[in-house]
């Protein structure tokens, strides 16, 4: 059983791109090769920034032999007919079998598909992966037509078993197969050849190059944890950095760096973003104070200075991007201090929103007016959630999230506090933002509550008056997440809100139905997401005062609890039984059979017993509807399972006496009416 | 290994006579502005069809926006690019282009030289390419695009791109932390000059012509001149009166260079909004195609109309 080692050198691979390249090219080759009638007992790809290596173990010497047999035409057919055969089978005539058949003599073709060796097969399968492989981007060079990542170099391609190593015989756009392969580009370029997996892996070690990325994650997280906790200080955890820096070195180098005292008065958040973003740093904190005081850089070369040129280069660069950020936050701050957030803010009013929605200080004027309003729902002081809308987007005009936008929100804190704002306002200018995505934290503080809503309100209601509105796959202004966020916001903080209010106040004279449905859809992809179930929303949306998502998720809650009892089922089918016959009876005798039942006509005990728990039924559910407890009320309609179902089996409805009929079907229309008050149970599927 | 050059000067006769002794044609600057070295004829005309060619030249760079009246350490609206393109790309583009950084005194063994992901891509230009940044010690010091499309077009064969920033990496080497004080010349020299000895007065009067003073309706009016003239150019029916059919390529982009710049000035003067942008953007772009259309078309773009009748 021969084992198989590929490997693709070629010039840097992306990062971000590896992890997928190596699984790409493990399932591609894998499945090219047992598509082809082999079989293997193992495969493993690893990528590092040159290249991509796969090793497969326990591959079958050569695919299986078959026979294939294949009937063709009568022997008496048209000569076309008996061509066309002969060309699907590759056969010429003398190699037809003749066949009795029912209908006399026919061709048959048999087939013989002789067993193939594995080195043919593997250098089908490799040519035809590189050839179409994957890559989110490729690239042709030079004067050739292929395709890879960046220019490919050369092709390792080894079957090895007891006897020895032999290369696999594939050519490339002139790139042949070789037993041979480089190390690290400058401390060990020279080639040298390989003769197995192990091998191979030790010789790249050897050459400096750690073939595994979890290796070189390893090597690199703890060389930096350890070199910071000789500095009494703890490196900042980042596994999204930690796997990027893994793909961008063969042999990592860890250098720990301090950063200049100058700095160290900026935000640490600044100091964080600057060093990740730019420079693929990772922050290095004081475990005493939590002050981020250092870096640790990976390096991809060993030198005979340990790295000292290495170190002061990335010092320098990161001196003369921190000396910016300083420059940017003191000019803020300065600005702030003498104009306030206010100052911050005049420019938006020359920042365009959206032609149709005019411009950013248009916008913040609207989502300040909005915010006063929603506040009293959620608690806060309408003159401080004004007041935090109106300067939530000043820090959009500050140097600093002009260099770092990912910093928006958050400088808006700084910038507020150091502007004299406080009661939660500061906090607002980050926090209304949020959430961001469907595992964003909510915010819970009220004045933060009330801009998030007014903020994301104002959104939905100016794209949907200039019918801008999320369409399939297309969501350019990201509407669906604003609306998840209000969702999250107002269920999460289990907020009354009415929203039709809330779109009155946003942008009076704007449809209502059209958003509402749209948050109803938002809703219930969040909810079955939840575990709850689209029917049971539906049922739930049906009813009145469906623009308090707090109420009607509730309900639902209900609803689905009492469903899942013995009761709650089968009530749901006495429901449907009774609503069908009253459907179709009604549909028949063009009448509404709402005039109400009346007990004297009733003749059964079971018919008397059903009046006495309607009677029962309404008294507790009317009640317990008012003061929006829907769990009594589910459990009261559910009470009415034994009397429905008693009644159905005593009472025949289409009764031959036409008052005993009317009376029953308007018994009907009274279970109906009571189960609908609690819910729209005919949404229910089932 | 080479000793330290010493002046910004010295970096880039360096690269000069190292490009040069790699078969480069040492090509001058344009004599127009251009934003970027890639806008030379010599790249983006060039960078069509199938005709091989080697080039390597200093192109003086015009970024409007990037204006700092001189007082920023690292920001210029004037600055030089240092630009290679050979086609098709060879094998060995990588290891040529290290040579050139070790011709310059950044010896490979003693720093972190890395290739990291940057997908090149040019609006104006309607041209895109794969390559990397190149970092050393973590700082960025040239870009490096394998072409892929210019002007709407494939480029086949591929050219392999190079380009060095040049005043980042001399203010590296030199190890000069304001480009002001970086010696232009031999500090030797009988006669020493700072890079501010030549430049700072004009980065003061440029920054303030571009942000304050350039009359926006006159650009405008150049642009709408320069678009008109590329257009009119191309579509000039063939051959002239002599029998002459030549195709003016180049004329033609010459203008559709103008009329680039020009946008560049319109927005550091802060007249062009961002729905704006986008447009102006697309019309350059469309005269780039128009362009390269045309290039493609002649004996240097591997085209096979004559040259002259």
């Amino acid at each position: 059983m021969p084992d198989l080692l590929i490997e693709l050198f070629s010039e840097e691979i992306p990062a971000r791109m590896q992890a997928r390249a190596a699984d790409d090219l493990r399932r591609l080759v894998t499945d090219g090769l047992v598509a082809a009638g082999l079989t293997y007992a193992g495969a493993a790809a690893f990528a590092t920034p040159r290249r991509l290596a796969l090793s497969v173990s326990g591959l079958t010497a050569e695919s299986r032999s078959t026979k294939e047999e294949r009937k063709g035409p009568a022997t008496t057919a048209p000569a076309a007919a008996i061509d066309g055969f002969l060309r699907s089978t590759g056969l010429s005539r003398d190699q037809l079998e003749t066949r009795a058949d029912k209908k006399g003599e026919v061709y048959f073709a048999v087939i013989d598909r002789p067993g193939r060796a594995a080195s043919e097969i593997v250098a089908e399968v490799l040519s035809a992966t590189v050839r179409a492989f994957p890559w989110p981007k490729s690239m042709r060079w030079g004067a050739g037509s292929l395709r890879w990542v960046r220019p490919l170099h050369s092709i390792l391609c080894l079957l090895v078993d007891e006897a020895g190593a032999v290369t696999v015989p594939l050519e490339l756009e002139g790139i042949a197969s070789s037993n041979r392969t480089r190390g690290h580009r400058f401390m060990a370029p020279s080639e040298f050849t390989v003769t197995n997996f192990d091998d191979y892996e030790a010789k790249l070690k050897r050459a400096h190059v750690i073939l595994r990325p979890e290796d070189r994650a390893d090597a690199i997280w703890q060389e930096a944890t350890s070199q910071a906790f000789a500095q009494g200080l703890e490196v900042v955890p980042d596994a999204g950095l930690l796997a990027e820096v893994a793909g961008l070195v063969e042999w990592p180098v860890v250098l720990l760096g301090r950063i200049a005292e100058d700095f160290l008065g900026l935000p640490p958040e600044v100091l964080q973003t600057s060093m990740r973003e730019h420079q693929k740093f990772f922050s290095v904190r004081n475990p005493r104070t939590g002050r981020i005081e250092a870096y640790v850089t990976v390096a991809n070369i060993e030198t005979i200075d340990h790295g000292a040129t290495i170190l002061a280069g990335n010092g320098k660069v990161l001196a003369a991007r921190l000396s910016d950020a300083r420059f940017f936050w003191e000019n803020d701050l300065r600005l702030v201090k003498t104009l306030g957030m206010e100052g911050m803010a005049a420019g938006l009013a020359q920042v365009t929103f959206h032609n149709k929605l005019g411009s950013q200080a248009d916008r913040v004027a609207r989502i300040a007016a909005l915010a006063r309003e929603i506040a009293p729902f959620v608690g806060a002081k309408p003159d401080l959630a004004a007041e935090a809308a109106r300067i939530c987007k000043a820090d959009l005009q500050s140097a600093m999230v002009g260099e770092f936008p990912e910093l928006q929100g958050l400088m808006g804190r700084y910038y507020a506090a150091a502007a004299g704002h406080d009661d939660g306002v500061p906090e607002a200018c980050q926090e209304h933002w949020q959430p961001l995505g469907p595992s964003d934290t909510v915010p819970t503080a009220p004045v933060s509550v009330a801009v998030a809503l007014a903020d994301k309100i104002d959104t939905l209601t100016g794209f949907w008056a200039i019918d801008e509105k999320p369409t399939g796959s297309k969501d350019p202004f990201a509407l669906r997440r604003a609306a998840l966020g209000v969702i999250r916001l107002v269920l999460g903080n289990g907020l009354t809100l009415p929203l039709r209010a809330a779109f009155v106040f946003a942008r009076p004279g704007l449809p209502q139905d059209d958003l509402l449905a749209f948050f109803h859809d938002r809703l219930k992809v969040y909810l079955k997401d939840q575990g709850l179930r689209h029917d049971i929303i539906d049922a739930c949306i049906a009813m009145p005062g469906n623009d308090d998502l707090t109420l009607l998720v509730k309900r639902a809650g209900a609803l689905a609890a009492v469903l899942k009892t013995d009761d709650g089922e089968n009530l749901l089918q006495g429901f449907k039984r009774a609503n069908n016959i009253l459907t179709q009876a009604e549909g028949r005798d063009g009448v509404e059979y709402s005039y109400g039942a009346d007990p004297k006509f009733a003749d059964h005990a079971a018919e008397h017993a059903l009046f006495a728990a309607l009677d029962r039924a309404e008294a507790a559910i009317r009640p317990a509807m008012a003061a929006e407890d829907f769990a009594t009320a589910m459990a009261a309609m559910a009470a009415l399972r034994a009397p429905i179902d008693a009644f159905f089996t005593a009472v025949q409805v289409n009764d031959d006496n036409p008052i005993l009929r009317r009376n029953r079907l308007n018994l009907l229309s009274r279970i109906r009416a009571t189960c609908l008050e609690v819910a729209d149970l005919t949404r229910i599927e089932g | 290994m080479a000793d330290s050059p010493r002046s910004f000067q010295e970096i880039i006769l360096r690269l000069q006579s190292y490009w040069a002794a790699r078969g480069c044609a040492i090509l001058q600057p344009y004599d127009m502005e251009v934003g970027a070295g890639t806008f030379h004829p010599a790249t983006t005309l060039r960078a069509l069809g199938s005709r091989p060619w080697a080039a390597a030249y200093v192109q003086p760079s015009r970024r409007p926006t990037d204006g700092r009246y001189g007082e920023n350490p690292n920001r210029l609206q004037h600055y030089y690019q240092y630009q290679v393109l050979i086609k098709p790309s060879p094998p060995d583009m990588q290891d040529l282009y290290l040579g050139s950084l070790a011709a310059i005194g950044i010896d490979a063994r003693l720093h972190d030289i890395r290739f990291v992901e940057d997908d090149w891509e040019s609006p104006t230009l309607g041209a895109w390419g794969l390559g990397w940044e190149v970092w050393c010690d973590g700082m960025e010091v040239s870009q490096f695009t394998y072409f892929q499309q210019v002007g709407g077009h494939d480029c086949r064969p591929v050219a392999g791109e190079l380009t060095y920033g040049l005043e980042r990496l001399a203010m590296y080497v030199l190890g000069v932390a304001h480009v002001m004080d970086m010696p232009f010349n031999d500090p030797q020299s009988p006669i020493p000059l700072t890079y501010g000895d030549i430049f700072r007065q004009t980065e003061q009067e440029y920054s303030r012509w571009n942000f304050d003073v350039a009359d926006t309706a006159t650009l405008l009016r150049h642009f709408e001149d320069a678009e008109a003239e590329c257009q009119r150019i191309l579509s000039t029916p063939q051959p002239d009166k002599a029998g002459r059919a030549i195709i003016m390529a180049h004329p033609a982009y010459d203008q559709c260079i103008k009329a680039s710049h020009l946008f560049n000035l319109l927005d550091a003067r802060g007249v062009i909004s961002v729905t704006e942008r986008q447009a102006y953007i697309g019309r350059v772009r469309a005269l780039a195609k128009l362009c390269a259309d045309a290039f493609v078309q002649t004996e240097a773009g591997g085209g096979s109309a004559p040259v002259a009748a």
